[in-house]
């Protein structure tokens, strides 16, 4: 497998950036990011069919998965690392149509939701799952936008700088899951 | 007959989930700086650098290793010659684990009702205890904090005598390869043989929880352990998922009497923030 440069990005992501992306690719991610996991999106997509505003224009945000523990006092939030990204596959394809610009989580994502990727054009990067101490450090704020009341699955706005990550399924479908395993398979260590 | 008092259980187990979810284990550190050194994978590397900082960071500054530190399992082995005073058992650990959660700023992630009303405790609560009472004037309790993305992915299978070991090595390799990035690898696999179908089970979940330097007692099971373990580094799989040689630092197996028509077979995978703190009362 390559080694490949570490790209610096900025949020929102431009459409010709995403193209250039390849799976595996590492990347250091800078800018607004949306927080969202399970409950968030479920009210997403409820508020999309029931054709009621959302809290939050999506066109451009990138959704990162995750449902941080709390901040201790002095911090601007506690560890906060990916989720598996899976559970959230039923309504990834219409937040794609809504115009995100990209997604951050862990694992695996349904054959649906790479159709999705490859046809709006929107990467699916990977952070590390439970390096959440560390990638906590990379967010340097924290604002719930709404529904408080879901904790720590409540949507909220983040800036981040330099978030390290790695394209995980890039905009032509190639998976580096998929990828990596082969590259590796039978190997010993 | 010694007596123990409520309050200090509830004050031990409360500091115990801090402990647990803030400091990971002396052996898995070690575990991950040997892997640095080994993986042949760069960005497999890459991702195990991240994991040693992200441990210093965590231990540094008491911040949870990962957001989901879990349900708080509890295993407590309690002297038969102790008398709990000041307070019903059940509700001190309970009162433990609320205090932890959130005197110690750690996620709660426990829902009232899995169907109908899935709301959130707000103090992680309740436990999942699992009690044995022991000889002796001594109590134990051993901290297990358990996040989602491993736990979702376990296995039981019944399997049926004539399946032998080639059912079990199946079992655990299929569970290894469904779980792939989403379970956090570099993993610890729990492998729970014999009993029945809740035990297989619970005996799956107390393999994930032993140390990673503990030895199986039986040299047979001790082989199989090694055996798995070299199989599923040979997945591919590897750090985070990305690709590598290093998909899980050890394979556990706990085993127990079963019935002459059975043969369950439970795999409970843990994490690379493979929690767990100790402590004697
Ligand atoms: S599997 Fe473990 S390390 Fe990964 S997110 Fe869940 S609790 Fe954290």
């Amino acid at each position: 497998m390559h080694t490949s440069t570490v790209h610096a990005i900025t949020t929102p992501l431009e459409s010709a950036t995403a193209r250039l992306l390849r799976a595996g690719d590492v990347v250091r991610i800078t800018g607004h990011i949306l927080a969202a996991r399970d409950a968030a999106h479920k009210r997403l997509v409820a508020c999309l069919h029931a054709k009621e505003p959302l809290p939050v224009d999506l066109h451009g945000q990138v959704i990162y998965y995750v449902g941080p523990s709390p901040a201790r006092p002095g911090r601007v939030i506690g560890a906060a690392g990916p989720t598996t990204a899976g559970r959230m596959d039923p309504y990834t394809p219409q937040l794609l149509a809504e115009g995100l610009s990209g997604m951050i989580g862990k694992g695996m994502r349904s054959a649906a939701v790479v159709e999705a990727i490859k046809q709006y054009g929107v990467p699916y990067f990977a952070a590390v799952g439970g390096a959440g101490a560390l990638l906590g450090e990379a967010i340097t704020s924290y604002t719930v936008l709404a529904w408080p009341e879901l904790g720590t699955e409540a949507l909220a706005d983040m800036t981040v700088v330099d978030f390290p990550a790695i394209v995980a399924i890039d905009v032509l479908g190639n998976d580096i899951y998929t990828m990596g395993r082969k590259a590796y398979q039978g190997v010993k260590s | 007959m010694r007596e123990l008092n409520a309050a200090d259980i509830t004050q031990a187990i409360a500091s115990l989930v801090q402990t647990a979810n803030t400091n990971l284990p002396q052996d898995m550190c070690a575990a991950l700086a040997r892997a640095r050194a080994q993986e042949v994978s760069p960005v497999g590397k890459d991702v195990l650098k991240q994991l040693e900082a992200n441990a210093h960071l965590a231990a540094r500054e008491s911040i949870p290793l990962c957001q989901d530190t879990g349900m708080a399992v509890v295993f407590a082995d309690i002297g038969q010659d102790v008398h709990i005073v000041g307070g019903a058992f059940e509700e001190a650990v309970n009162k433990g684990v609320r205090k932890g959660y959130c005197e110690g700023y750690l996620r709660k992630s426990c829902v009232k009702d899995p169907l109908f009303a899935r709301e959130n405790t707000l103090d992680n609560t309740p436990a999942i205890l699992h009690v044995r009472i022991v000889p002796g004037e001594t109590c134990v309790f051993r901290i297990a904090p358990k996040g989602a993305g491993s736990e979702n992915k376990s296995v039981l299978r019944m399997l049926v005598p004539a399946d032998g070991i080639e059912g079990v090595r199946k079992t655990v390799l299929e569970a290894v390869e469904a779980a792939g990035a989403n379970s956090c690898p570099p993993m610890v696999v729990g492998v729970g043989i014999g009993g029945n179908m809740e035990y297989a089970c619970l005996l799956a979940k107390r393999a994930a929880a032993r140390d990673l330097c503990s030895e199986n007692a039986d040299p047979r099971y001790r082989a199989l352990e090694q055996e798995l373990l070299m199989a599923i580094n040979q997945t591919g799989i590897g750090p985070a998922g990305l690709g590598g040689v290093t998909t899980a630092f050890a394979v556990h197996i706990e085993w127990a009497p079963t019935h002459i028509a059975q043969l369950p077979v439970a795999v409970n995978i843990n994490c690379h923030a493979a929690r767990h703190a100790e402590i004697r009362l």
